[in-house]
């Protein structure tokens, strides 16, 4: 009998991908092993490489299909000598078998389609919109930074000829040059300390971390060498730098790959800490933050690059740091959360609505400078409010506003703050302890009917 | 002292080594410098022990002909950075002894305004880029300059000064490696004084040829007597020249002494009396250099007094100054953290 060749997932986060070519042929003889195709995605590249022996009797998607979910059959290796012909015959009359069962599934079956478009805030920008992802809008505000300031460039380990170990960086080589894209060895102390050495000279570095939980190397130059030189020289030098990379909970990758940063830098004077959710505002915010005289650490989330967005073409279209977004207006609760945790109180939010609960979602967008201004005013409507994070509890950014919701509206809360955090453990591995031990919009639910008594 | 050793990587540039015979005054001028800094740094001592020096304060006595013969091998425009022990290297790279030791007694008129402190001072006008209280951390950050300079391709060179000890630290290896990989216009200059805080060198380090550590990663290093000024000024105008002509950092291990303890504070366990008093009288880079002017030089013992009498002037008009400027107002609490955007 024939055996199918499924399209295999290149990471724990992929959907869906691109047959980019077909190296084997009909007909052609296969060992296992041997490469048949190259697939594609905008993060990866990788070649399908036959398990069994036999012939390739049928490619069943042609080369250049994009799209193709996660475990569709793309061809149909035959044993010697079978007649594959005969049993695509049969096979096209019988209903095709059920797929096999499987234990978890990487990705619910939904997912393959297209998410849908959230809409831009129009009350921020009311010109022409191009939907793109989040990966890409971060890819072109460091394209047009670099093309309006050449003192403007990126340093970074894979950032250069490999496109970006997330492929945000995908391009620039080719645009600006070695000079300007620099890749670095695996030297996360020694790579910051240089991109602030060389802020310091002037020059607007941005420094691309390939995930944050490797700044930890580099965290006493972030601190003691971007963050305080400001102040301890009377303002004669400064870093104008940007820190970049991914952030928070990645997709199985347990507990070393896995963490959320945004209290730890948020807690510095100096910093600005920047955590959007939307395409439009990794944008606006990238920009912000390149031309920004401070140094800014801009966190963003791995499982949000691949979302899409509507984003402004106008390369001037700037998102001030600082400044937090009411993702969604509602009077019974505030909800506030950061970074990817916004999709999820969105979805929450559509689930209250159904038990009658109007959730406000406030969307921080940056840390540190805090909008305190825009929580208070929230809180001071709705008076119930639920504090979001992907990070633990403790000394993390729901302690803070709630502190801050002590100091500013104290009398107007009906309820007390509750928090929605990860849980105050490594981050696991297995499956279902991850999904316990990170935030889920059921939490957020269960959260808000605390806070509201519903 | 031990002779001048060297391990060449790769050969330094041919249109480096020679050094051309200094003349009397530009010698006299070392001699001032120097002693410059050996008065500022006693009077700072004093000032200290009087209660108007806080903190920290880690004095350059015995390392003086280091900074003195490296900077004036330098170019107006060329970066210099080091560490915590920065107090000689500011007044070699011409700021004023005032703001020194204004920032020294935490007042309004010190280069920080009174918020860095003996340890974190900069000077963008002189190119002084601190001031660095961590060990190790000025190592990458004077790569990031060496890094600036190429991006701009003005010619100008990085100088990053540390210590034996901060030799030891895992990111000196980075830069050392991004250094000489980009071909990055630096010369790092160890100041081994012989011990970190109180552990010497031989009791740190597993090998004590400092020198040698750029090998691995292909940088020639020199090894230099750094009590004796020309030798250093000459190892720095090689050095700056090779680095300058686009092939690479070299690294120069100055041996030199600090004299007075680590900081203020020091137990003066780990090391003889008599070892400290043998390197005074017999290696002492200011002594030796005013005998040299009088002997070799003809320089007249007239001229050495005025500069010795010009030095204590400059010193006490600083300390004046220092005692007499007002601290930083509270308002300056809250400046600097952030500029706008
Ligand atoms: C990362 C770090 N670790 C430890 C210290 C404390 N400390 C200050 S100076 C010093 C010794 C450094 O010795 P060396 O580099 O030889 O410089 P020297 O004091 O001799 O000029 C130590 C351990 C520090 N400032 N930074
Ligand atoms: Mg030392």
């Amino acid at each position: 009998m024939a055996s199918e060749v499924l399209m295999p997932a290149l990471s724990p986060t992929m959907t869906e991908g691109k047959i980019a070519r077909w190296i084997k042929s009909e007909g052609d003889p296969v060992r296992a092993g041997d490469v048949l195709a190259e697939i594609e995605t905008d993060k990866a590249t990788m070649e399908v490489e036959a398990v069994d022996e036999g012939v390739l009797a049928k490619i069943v998607i042609p080369e250049g299909t994009d799209h193709v979910a996660v475990n569709t059959p793309i061809a149909l290796i035959a044993e010697n000598g079978e007649d594959v012909a005969a049993e695509l015959a049969a096979k096209a009359k019988a209903p095709p078998p059920a797929p096999p069962p499987r234990l978890a599934p990487r990705v619910p079956a939904a997912a393959a389609e297209p998410p849908p478009v959230p809409a831009l805030d129009a009350t921020e920008y009311a010109g022409p919109t191009t939907t793109m992802t989040v990966r890409e809008a971060l890819r072109d505000a460091m394209a047009e930074e670099m093309r309006r300031d050449p003192d403007v460039f990126l340093l970074g380990e894979e950032v250069a000829e490999y496109q970006g170990a997330y492929k945000v960086s995908q391009g620039l080589l080719q645009e600006f040059g070695a000079k300007r894209v620099i890749d670095t060895p695996i030297t996360e102390q020694g790579f910051a300390g240089v991109g602030i050495g060389a802020a310091f000279a002037g020059l607007k570095p941005i420094v691309e971390f390939m995930t944050f939980n490797f700044a930890m190397q580099a965290m006493d130059q972030l601190i003691n060498s971007a963050a305080k030189t400001r102040y301890m020289s009377g303002g004669q030098m400064a870093a104008p730098i940007v820190f970049r990379g991914p952030n928070g909970v990645a997709a199985r990758v347990a507990a070393q790959h896995s963490q959320c940063y945004a209290s730890w830098y948020a807690h510095v004077p100096g910093l600005k800490v920047v955590a959007p959710y939307t395409g439009a505002d990794h944008k606006g915010l990238l920009k912000s933050a390149i031309r920004d005289p401070n140094p800014v650490i801009f966190l963003e989330h791995e499982l949000v690059y691949g979302e899409s967005f509507p984003v402004p073409d106008d390369p001037e279209y700037l998102v001030p740091i600082g400044r937090a977004r009411i993702a969604r207006a509602g009077v019974d609760v505030t909800i506030v959360a950061f970074s990817r945790m916004v999709k999820l109180a969105l979805e929450a939010a559509e689930a209250l609505a159904k038990l009658g609960i109007a959730a406000e979602i406030v969307d921080l967008r940056t840390l540190r400078p805090f909008d305190v201004e825009t929580v208070v005013a929230s809180v001071k409507k709705t008076n119930r409010i639920v504090a979001v994070e992907e990070g633990w509890p403790f000394a993390g950014i729901g302690a803070e506003i709630a502190a801050i919701v002590m100091e500013h509206c104290f009398d107007w809360l009906d309820a007390p703050l509750v928090r929605v955090t990860g849980k105050d453990v490594p981050l696991p591995y297995a499956a279902n302890l991850e999904r316990l031990a990170v935030p889920q919009v059921a939490d957020i639910v269960a959260a808000a009917r605390e806070v509201t008594y519903r | 002292m031990p002779v001048k050793r060297k391990v060449e990587a790769v050969p330094l540039a041919a249109n480096a080594v020679a050094a051309p015979r200094l003349s009397p005054d530009r010698l006299t001028r070392f001699y001032a410098d120097m002693l410059l800094i050996r008065r500022f740094e006693e009077r700072a001592g004093q000032m200290y022990g009087m209660g108007l020096i806080g903190g920290f304060c880690h004095l350059y006595i015995g390392q003086e002909a280091v900074v003195v013969g490296m900077q004036a091998a330098l170019e107006a425009g060329d970066t210099v950075i080091t560490s915590y022990r920065d107090h000689g290297h500011m007044l070699a790279c011409g700021m004023d002894p005032k703001g020194v030791m204004a920032e020294l007694t935490g007042r309004r008129g010190g280069y920080s305004h009174g918020k860095g402190g003996s340890m974190h001072m900069f000077s963008r006008e002189k190119n002084f880029f601190g001031g660095h209280g961590i060990v190790g951390a000025p190592v990458p950050l004077g790569t990031g300059l060496a890094l600036a300079h190429r991006y701009r391709d003005d010619g100008y060179i990085s100088v990053t000064y540390f210590g034996d000890g901060a030799a030891n630290q895992g990111q000196v290896y980075e830069s050392f490696n991004m250094a000489s990989l980009w071909k990055l216009p630096v010369v790092y200059v160890i100041e081994n004084n012989r011990y970190g805080m109180g552990t010497s060198v031989d009791r740190a380090s597993a090998r004590t040829d400092l020198f040698h550590r750029g090998v691995p990663y292909g940088i020639t290093g020199e090894q230099v007597d750094g009590m004796d000024v020309v030798a250093v000024h000459e190892a720095g105008l090689a050095a700056a020249a090779h680095t300058r002509s686009g092939q690479g950092p070299v690294i120069l291990e100055m041996l030199t002494y600090r004299y007075r303890g680590h900081s203020m504070s020091d137990p003066a366990k780990y090391r003889t009396k008599e070892e400290v008093d043998r390197m005074r009288t017999e290696h002492d880079p200011i002594s030796h250099l005013r005998q040299r002017l009088l002997d070799e030089y003809r320089v007249a013992d007239s001229e050495l007094k005025a500069i010795e009498k010009a030095a204590r002037d400059r010193v006490v008009e600083a300390a004046q100054f220092a005692q007499e400027c007002p601290e930083p107002d509270p308002s300056e609490l809250w400046t600097d953290v952030y500029a706008e955007a």
